[in-house]
């Protein structure tokens, strides 16, 4: 059994803030569950879909996040408990249904949650969704622990089911991927009845009449969270300074003070229920101090609907000296950090935090300057994105007239960076590679005589590049789709997608067929393994010459984390060093200077490539890289 | 133990730094510890550098990035990354423990950056460290047959060098608990080499 649903009230366990929001769902009763994987989110739906069996609830991987959200409104319209994930990027895909959703309301619970990416450490922007919660007039949860982010989960539940809208819990990913203790809850024993009630309809129109009772529920939410356990204060009855913080800031600026040693001057208030606003609470605390410092990840949200609470109660309010992001006391982007959030307290108190040895910081400073060099971003080794990019750049140099590459998200995006030899041009949102290459490869009568080119990955096609496709099948556009198959959503850990042959509980589900899809179009599309990198450069360098419409290529091959854990090595690399010569060759270190695999290395004191065995993979694709075939592949 | 005691799990993706973090933690919070551990990693699964931060209190519940200059251990899994870390979140007091085996960046071996002569780079590790462990941990693990137990011969000779309250008995219910039965003899195994290494 697993942690997620141990029936064991009162146990303390280590729980990752992803497994604690699960947790807190499944402790309110949860029955349906839908999400598209995007990180810092996806844990939340991969620890569900592990328990979804024994605890007789439908858990899934959706095409895209609208769809997880309109999933798991099915539910919630009917009586149910629902819950639907994903990351800042995928609000934005899911908003078009949240935003009617809002209007007509729904008949039982559901919790969308939303795990936003600080600094996008692991995604293409920074996005702060906490806007939307603002446009959509519904309720906004922030967790700053992990025990919170469950206890907060599960009471989104029963607000939800309250007053009969959605409830937005956002984490960022400081909560989401890190680790806590959490107190397990009960487990309920009873689950409402999922029925729709077909005696009326469920239509935002006219929106006289459902505009006024979307602001009476986010009034009601309001009430409900106004003595919310979720808002503390914690400090004297007058500080100095009073900090504002929510989610991850409060745990930073909590040791900030500690380490200042500011505890007995500075007053920390932590939000948890930040839509709409703990009015009272929040007055009573700024009627106790003249200086507010805040702190939250990314946009100033809390800071401004505060000022606009100040500005409506200025007369009872004493004079206040507001710094944040609008001050420029904070920086206006990126997440924050111990020592970010303590320089900004420094500045504004003057204390000054523990100095370090001087000539331990000089040390130190030379062990970062001169013994750490960078790592910079690159495909794993064996990974079969950097062959497919190999092909590709051979085809559309030889082509020569200087074909784009379009792309967007996935391990695949470091096709713009130098591991994947700088062939991708753009990067944006999902599926968007493919929609500017159908249009630029649409182009011709406006003198562009560019090829037009695009790449998605196997899970990106279902979410949101088969429109694009039949966009251009409908146009006639001259471009040519690769589609990078891997066999999973890779980026996010392997989850599987419409084209997989196992679902989110690991059952048995029908695999749709990249390319019967695009057959059933009516485009050419062919199929090759970019590890054979001479049949896959010809293929990609004939479709590039053909005028005959959209065309695509399925370019498949396992992930190689996958397929070396599953498989072990399909080949053993070694090096004939008779046959590489070094620098004399002439090749220019060809593997190693721009084919750059981390399997290999080069050996500067032999003058000859190398391989390293603890992270070669064996994919063999470098033998045919080498010009002088001095890199020998044998049966592993 | 000092409160908060702060570990630096250090490496490069791939080295099952993630997972030898975890298991710690659970060791810990089953003997009435509040632990934190905060994970920083780039967008690819391979290849980049990345750190687990253990926040160990008896106290209250930390956050999950440790101040710079606040590490009280740093366990390295690849030694650049030991300099990396040392040079940001080092103090005087902190205790290392260092795998001497290097992962090549790839802008080393493309050529456009040089990796630091070991030599060097041990003496400027050490001289970051009130004591320091080094280890063929990597080497050790090849032998065992697979380069990823490395992270726990680590564990081993962080146990049986006093740094960690945590046993062989601790290591394997996490990992019963955290992975599967069949992996608990092999990392029993790495456990122990770990041990011989520092004893």
């Amino acid at each position: 059994m697993s942690v997620l649903n141990l029936d064991a009230e009162g146990k303390e366990v280590l729980m990752m803030g992803n497994e604690a929001i699960a947790r807190g769902a499944l402790e309110a009763g949860l029955q349906v569950a839908a999400a598209y994987p995007g990180n810092p989110s996806s844990d939340i739906i991969e620890t569900l879909a592990k328990v979804a069996g024994e605890m007789g609830i439908h858990v899934e991987w959706s095409v895209n996040e609208k769809v997880a959200v309109e999933v798991a409104a099915a539910a919630a319209v009917s009586n149910g408990n629902a819950l639907a994930a994903m990351k800042q990027n995928g609000l934005n895909v899911a908003c078009d249904f949240l935003l009617n959703l809002n209007l007509t309301g729904i008949r039982g619970a559901l919790v969308v949650i939303v795990a936003d990416d600080p600094s996008g450490i692991s995604s293409s922007n920074e996005e702060d969704s906490r806007i939307f919660a603002k446009l959509a007039d519904l309720p906004l949860l922030e967790p700053a622990t992990f025990h919170e982010a469950k206890e907060m989960v599960r009471y989104a539940f029963d607000l939800s089911r309250q007053i009969g809208n959605p409830v937005i819990v956002r984490s960022v990913t400081r909560i989401s991927h890190a680790r806590g203790n959490v107190v397990l809850g009960p487990l309920p024993k009873e689950r409402p009845p999922l029925r729709f009630d077909t005696s009326f309809p469920l239509c935002p129109l006219p929106t006289a009449l459902t505009h006024p009772v979307l602001h009476r529920r986010l009034a009601q939410a309001a009430d409900l969270m106004a003595d919310s356990p979720f808002n503390t204060y914690d400090g004297p009855d007058a500080p100095e300074l009073l900090i504002i913080t929510c989610g991850a800031g409060w745990l930073f600026a909590a040791e900030a003070v500690d380490l200042l040693g500011l505890g007995s001057r500075v007053g920390i208030l932590k939000v948890g229920t930040t839509w709409p606003l703990p009015t009272a609470f929040l007055l009573k605390h700024l009627k106790t101090t003249e200086r507010v410092l805040f702190f939250e990840e990314v946009d100033p949200v809390l800071e401004n609907n505060v000022l606009q609470l100040y500005a409506q109660h200025n007369r009872e309010l004493p004079r206040i000296e507001f710094r944040g992001k609008g001050s420029g006391t904070v920086p206006a982007i990126g997440e924050l950090s111990p020592d970010l959030v303590m320089d900004c307290l420094s500045k504004v108190t003057g204390v000054q935090p523990p100095e370090i040895d001087p000539a331990y910081a000089a040390r130190a400073k030379r062990a970062i300057d001169g013994y750490a060099p960078v790592r910079s971003l690159a495909f794993c080794a064996g990974c079969p994105h950097r062959a497919s990019l190999w092909a590709i750049k051979q085809a559309i140099a030889l082509d020569g007239r200087n074909g784009v590459l379009f792309g967007d998200i996935g391990c695949y995006s470091l096709g713009i960076m130098s591991t994947g030899f700088f062939q991708l041009k753009t990067l944006h949102a999902m599926g968007s590679g493919a929609g500017m290459a159908c249009g630029f490869g649409s182009f011709e009568r406006l003198g562009v005589d560019q090829p037009s080119l695009a790449i998605c990955g196997d899970s990106t096609f279902f979410h949101a590049v088969v429109p694009s496709l039949i966009n251009a099948a409908h146009q006639q556009s001259d471009f040519l789709l690769m589609v990078l198959d891997n066999g999973g959503t890779a980026m996010t850990g392997f989850q599987p997608h419409p084209g997989t042959a196992t679902d989110a509980m690991g059952k048995p589900a029908p695999r749709m067929s990249i390319e019967s899809i695009c057959n059933s179009l009516g485009i050419e599309t062919f199929v090759r393994d970019p590890f054979e990198l001479q049949t896959a450069t010809e293929t990609v360098y004939d479709l590039i010459q053909k005028r005959s419409g959209p065309k695509v290529l399925v370019l498949r091959q396992q992930c190689a984390l996958v397929r070396s854990k599953k498989e072990g090595r399909r080949y053993r690399m070694t090096i004939d060093s008779q046959r590489c010569i070094g620098e004399e060759c002439g090749c220019n270190r060809l593997c190693t200077r721009v084919f750059k695999c981390p399997g290999l290395n080069w050996d500067k004191g032999l003058n000859r490539s190398s391989i390293d065995e603890a992270i070669c993979v064996g994919c063999g694709v470098c033998a045919d890289v080498c010009p002088t075939r001095a890199i020998v592949r044998e049966g592993a | 133990m000092k409160d908060p005691y702060n570990v630096i799990v250090a490496g490069v993706g791939g080295q099952g730094n993630v997972v030898g973090s975890q298991l710690i933690g659970a060791m810990l919070v089953d003997m009435g510890y509040r632990v934190t551990i905060g994970e920083t990693y780039g967008a690819s699964q391979r290849g980049g550098s990345v750190m687990s931060h253990l926040r160990i209190s008896k106290a209250r519940q930390y956050g999950p990035l440790v101040p710079p200059r606040c590490a009280d251990l740093v366990i390295a899994l690849e030694p650049s990354e030991a300099a990396r870390v040392l040079g940001r979140y080092g103090n005087p007091d902190t205790v290392g423990v260092v795998n001497s085996r290097p992962v090549y960046p790839v802008d080393v071996i493309s050529g456009v950056l040089s990796y630091p002569p070991a030599d060097e780079l041990l003496q400027t590790v050490e001289s970051l460290c009130a004591k320091t462990y080094v280890l063929e941990a990597t080497e050790r693990a090849l032998e065992l047959g697979n380069p990823i137990l490395a992270n726990i011969i680590m564990i081993g000779a962080v146990a049986a060098a006093g740094l960690l309250p945590i046993t062989e008995e601790g290591l394997e219910q996490a990992i019963r608990e955290h992975m599967s039965a069949d992996k608990v003899d092999i990392n029993l195994t790495a456990f122990r080499i770990g041990g011989e290494m520092v004893n």
